[in-house]
């Protein structure tokens, strides 16, 4: 049987963008894709996914325990849900780094991390020394393929002529009770989704201060851009954990990137290489994201920025 | 309670990696080597909670070669009490993941600290997967850590912001960057290492199960952007450039 198994993300009774884009690396297995979804009422989410592009059918798994996301919790579940799989695929999110691991292991098989390219339906490339190396690997005969899926590699699949059957089911699993959520504090309360914008305005330890961070995020809004930031401005304070970008933090693929007093260290460019256009604004002309930006501007971002709005109001 | 905390052998994270020119690996030879940053930071965390009277014992782990025993010796000279080197070949998540199953069953420590992943393969497995095998609660990407009277507090820093989860102890922690600012060695401390206890134990015996491995078919270089890193002169030139590629 030779059968791929997606797990939905989602939150707020919305599916993740991730779950499309890792139906996107489902789609190229070529192999037919079911998608469970745990939660408490996944109605919204089932609907949703049923919608997706390759989805054979959408299995509910509605019960309390699944409210919130929990891998000690939804492990056991998937791993009981296996046995009729080759392949069990979830995003290489936190959401996904948190749970699969511990489902390879409750199924006694090695796990492959940040799927980035199919050669087949068991050999992967993935990304190791923060992107800068590529490995190939080969999931042996005979066991699941357990995997996150990095979505900066895969485009999301869009909806599709067709919807996917909504079935409710049931797993048998043993569910502990030694883990607990307690809550979530939205970072910035962002109101566009760094992982799935399609520009991106991005400060870092140049910004200076957490004052002066608002205007990155002004300018974000003028050019519809979700905010993102380097390790340094986060641990500075400037900005929540949540906009972090690079090897610790999100990797992304927006169309286009504006790094704005970023340097742009190694673990920083790793998350940002798949950009189509890269723009670094820096005052230091040395800095190394002028290495890989497509167009860099030297200067102050105190000046260049006000200028940078006139310049697109001018030009409108 | 006795804290573990797992040391990984890691290229220093300021090195700028290069493939070996027959593809087969990445050059090490004359390469700097350290502690695997997040698990600099859990020795940091276990360290903290011995010092306020938490914990009275912090042991750290590695697996490896004898090479190892230099990581080993930073983490005693940064404080652990003692330290255990498994001596086994190149080992995968899973492989690790049990050969630390059967030291928790003989160190019975209260909580384990990891880091959150290894800056060299980046896989980020081997906490949840120990957490699998043990069937204790995992606290993935802590960013703070509290606890008290068997029940523990870990805020984990998620994509959607901050997420607090609660765990009965004992429990595996994984750490993320925020959790704390690891202590600089002092020269006094790497002295005072020298005679702190490094036990070596051979692989075979925990009694590693068979298991099934990762093939490695090769490495390769990433694609290399094109960039062409056009300079411009000033915001103006820079809209006129990103409308010109359509970019805006």
């Amino acid at each position: 049987m030779s059968r791929v198994l997606v797990v939905a993300e989602h939150a707020d009774g919305r599916v993740n963008v991730s779950t499309a884009r890792t139906l996107a690396c489902a789609k190229a297995l070529e192999l037919e894709t079911d998608v469970v979804v745990f939660a408490d009422d996944g109605s919204a989410v089932a609907a949703e996914v049923a919608k997706l592009m390759g989805v054979k059918r959408v299995l509910r798994v509605d019960a309390p325990h699944n409210a919130h996301a929990i891998a000690a919790v939804l492990a056991p579940q998937l791993a009981a849900m296996a046995p009729e799989y080759s392949h069990l695929l979830a995003p290489a999110t936190t959401f996904g780094r948190d749970l699969m691991p511990r489902v390879a292991a409750l199924l006694g098989v090695p796990q492959v991390t940040d799927l980035m390219e199919v050669v087949d339906a068991r050999t992967f490339k993935r990304p190791v020394f923060a992107g800068n190396v590529i490995m190939t690997v080969r999931v042996p005969d005979g066991i699941p393929v357990v995997a996150t899926v990095r979505g900066a590699s895969w485009p999301a699949v869009e909806a599709g002529d067709t919807e996917a059957p909504v079935e409710p089911f049931t797993v048998d699993a043993d569910i502990p009770a030694h883990t607990r959520y307690e809550g979530l504090k939205g970072g910035t309360g962002a109101k566009l989704d760094l992982q799935s914008a399609t520009r991106v305005v991005a400060g870092g330890r140049g910004v200076g201060s957490k004052e002066n961070f608002a205007l990155i995020e002004k300018f974000a809004e003028r050019l519809g851009a979700a905010v993102g930031a380097s390790r340094a401005a986060v641990d500075a304070g400037y900005v929540a954990n949540d906009c972090q970008v690079g090897q610790t933090g999100k990797i992304i693929a927006p169309d286009l990137y504006v790094a704005i007093g970023i340097s742009g260290a190694i673990q920083h460019l790793t998350g940002i290489k798949d950009a189509r256009t890269i723009v670094a604004i820096n005052k230091d002309g040395d800095a190394p994201i002028f290495e890989v930006a497509d167009i860099g501007l030297v200067g102050d971002l105190f000046k260049v920025l006000p200028e940078l709005e006139a310049a697109l109001d001018a030009e409108k | 309670m006795k804290i573990l905390v797992t040391i990984k052998r890691v290229i220093d994270y300021t090195v700028r990696v290069q493939l070996k020119r027959d593809l087969s690996g990445v050059v090490t030879d004359g390469v700097k080597m350290g502690i695997n940053p997040f698990d600099e930071i859990a020795l940091e965390e276990a360290l903290r909670i011995r010092e306020r009277g938490d914990a009275s014992e912090v042991v750290a782990v590695s697996l490896g070669g004898t090479e190892v025993q230099q990581q080993l010796r930073t983490a005693l000279a940064m404080g652990a009490d003692r330290a255990i080197l498994v001596e086994a070949g190149e080992l995968q998540p899973l492989e690790v993941a049990h050969a630390l199953k059967a030291l928790v069953a003989r160190e019975e420590p209260g909580l384990v600290l990891m880091g959150k992943q290894a800056i060299d393969d980046d896989m980020a497995q081997t906490g949840p997967m120990l957490a699998a095998l043990l069937d204790w609660p995992q606290a993935t990407f802590a960013s703070k850590f509290e606890f008290a009277g068997g029940k523990a507090t870990a805020v984990r820093e998620v994509d959607g912001g901050l997420e607090t989860l609660g765990v009965d102890l004992p429990a595996i922690v994984t750490t993320d960057l925020r959790l704390n600012q690891p202590r600089f060695v002092k020269m006094p401390d790497i002295m005072k290492a020298r005679n702190k206890p490094l036990e070596t134990v051979p692989l075979a015996s925990l009694k590693p199960p068979e298991l099934p491995r990762l093939e490695v078919k090769g490495y390769e270089a990433p694609p290399q952007r094109a960039g062409g890193g056009k300079r411009v002169a000033d915001a103006a030139e820079l809209v006129r450039e990103l409308r010109a590629r359509g970019a805006l």
